[in-house]
């Protein structure tokens, strides 16, 4: 069953729809609610490999639907140190949980100033409310 | 910009919160739960599709069947009254102005169904060679098309069992319809051409006997995985039958537009041919990749029945053989794929 339209306080939020969860010097990477949404069902996820580098505001990924395809921006920079190997055998997991199960990459932080300039949930909610 | 118009059936698509996108000049659903769902209920049950995007020209007239057998591909004269065909209108070149279905009404009379992108080029086609006493008209706007397609398709709307590629009037509770064994999806099913101002009662009356609402997203799934070719995809003006596997529509033993050519190439043996293709790598091919090997996708997804990525391609004849391996450029990433015989899905039973 796909999740119910959700944006948790505890997430950061990039403007392209990604959501990061900080941690420390390590943050997990994923995509929103509005995100999976958009596309629909997702049926394929392309990760980068473990030990690359992803970049602020650059594609480090595609999910796809049956109908389309979206590059995944990362909201933060850092090396990619896991893939959610579950959800390259299941992308629909990203449908049912985009903020649990549904997770993408952990990275470990380039910087962890980084995070400032992301949107929290009540900005993230205003920018879509503008769309 | 462009407004885009809508079928009879918009405000329910609307109530029942399709997500609507323009498709050749039309606002139509693509989806209403999901895709696959909706792909998956057409291959095990029953889906009905809103199809009135598509084009209606009748040709009649003492001379109608003279036009239409010299400008269509497949031979007119082995269809009887009641009885439709699916054929091609064809250029000088042998190119696919379209593809289409032709009903024989009566001797006199024809009703080509026609996609949608393509009905005012293919009425402009017709009505520039009509012949006295063959007389076309565009009658799109008074009818409205449900695709009624599954293998409880038939039962649950309480038809008569009947030969596919045949047609009958016919009433579903108390709505006039054309009911024509034909589809676009490999299953049993139904066309039910109705007049635009019953379209509502109908599609109500579909609903109630248990057909699921599927967009065009599912459509287009279910037509790759029986390899039916989309116009302007897989086939189009500057692609010719032959290439395309679509010799057997051809009936090369009469005069039609571009036949010379189209003898030339079966003669030669096409240089290129239209490949339907299986993922052996996990990736989901798109139309317009290139294949390393000579070649590009025309069509390409997922298959929500075989869970992999399928697509067709025209790629060199030597390569189109079943089981070549090809490798598609996924967006800078190789990735291999295998050719299989058409169709790609088949029901084990």
């Amino acid at each position: 069953m796909a999740a119910a339209e959700t944006y948790p306080d505890d997430l950061k939020y990039h403007q392209e729809h990604d959501w990061a969860r900080v941690d420390g010097d390590e943050a997990t990477l994923g995509i929103t609610w509005f995100a999976q949404d958009a596309l629909g069902e997702l049926v394929h996820f392309e990760p980068p490999q473990e030990g690359s580098e992803v970049t602020k505001d650059s594609s480090y990924g595609e999910v796809e639907s049956v109908k389309a395809v979206s590059e995944v921006i990362a909201p933060l920079s850092g090396e990619v140190v896991e893939v959610n190997r579950k959800v390259v055998d299941e992308p629909e997991i990203v449908n049912d949980d985009p903020y649990g199960d549904g997770w993408l990459v952990r990275i470990r932080l380039a910087d962890s100033g980084e995070a400032d300039s992301l949107l929290d949930a009540e900005a993230y909610k205003q920018l879509l409310a503008e769309q | 910009m462009q407004t885009l118009e809508r079928t009879p059936l918009h405000g329910r698509h609307v109530e029942l919160g399709a997500r609507l996108v323009p498709f050749a000049g039309w606002e139509m659903p693509v989806q209403y739960e999901g895709v696959i769902a909706e792909h998956r209920a057409v291959r095990t049950d029953c889906g009905v599709f809103d199809v009135s995007h598509m084009g209606e020209l009748e040709v009649e007239g003492p001379r109608a069947a003279e036009l239409l057998q010299d400008l269509l591909s497949n031979d007119l004269d082995r269809v009887d009254v009641g009885e439709a065909q699916y054929t091609l209108l064809t250029n000088e070149r042998g190119g696919i102005v379209d593809d289409l279905i032709v009903y024989k009404l009566d001797p006199y009379h024809f009703l080509l169904i026609v996609n949608a992108a393509n009905t005012r080029a293919d009425y402009e086609w017709l009505k520039e060679r009509e012949l006295r006493g063959s007389d076309v008209r565009d009658v799109s706007s008074e009818y409205a098309l449900l695709a009624v397609q599954g293998p409880r398709s038939i039962e649950r709307l309480g038809l008569p069992d009947a030969k596919p590629f045949t047609f009958a009037e016919g009433e579903l509770g108390g709505v006039e319809c054309m009911v024509n064994r034909t589809g676009y999806t490999g299953e049993r099913g139904v066309e039910l051409l109705v007049e635009a101002d019953d379209a509502v009662r109908l599609w109500d009356v579909v609903l109630e006997r248990g057909a699921r609402p599927c967009g065009l997203g599912a459509r287009d799934t279910l037509r790759l995985e029986v390899c039916y070719p989309l116009h302007g995809n897989d086939i189009t003006p500057e692609t010719d039958a032959i290439s395309a596997g679509l010799g057997w529509v051809c009936a090369l033993d009469k005069q039609f537009t571009g036949v010379e050519e189209l003898r030339r190439i079966k003669e030669a043996g096409p240089s290129r041919r239209l490949a339907a293709f299986v993922m052996v790598d996990k990736a989901i091919p798109r139309a317009g990749m290139a294949i390393a090997e000579g070649g590009e996708v025309t069509s390409g997804s997922l298959s929500p029945m075989l869970d992999v990525g399928i697509g067709m391609g025209y790629v060199e004849a030597s390569g189109a053989a079943p089981d070549s391996e090809l490798t598609i450029d996924v967006r800078g990433r190789s990735r291999k794929a295998r050719v299989v015989k058409k169709p790609i899905y088949k029901r084990d039973d």
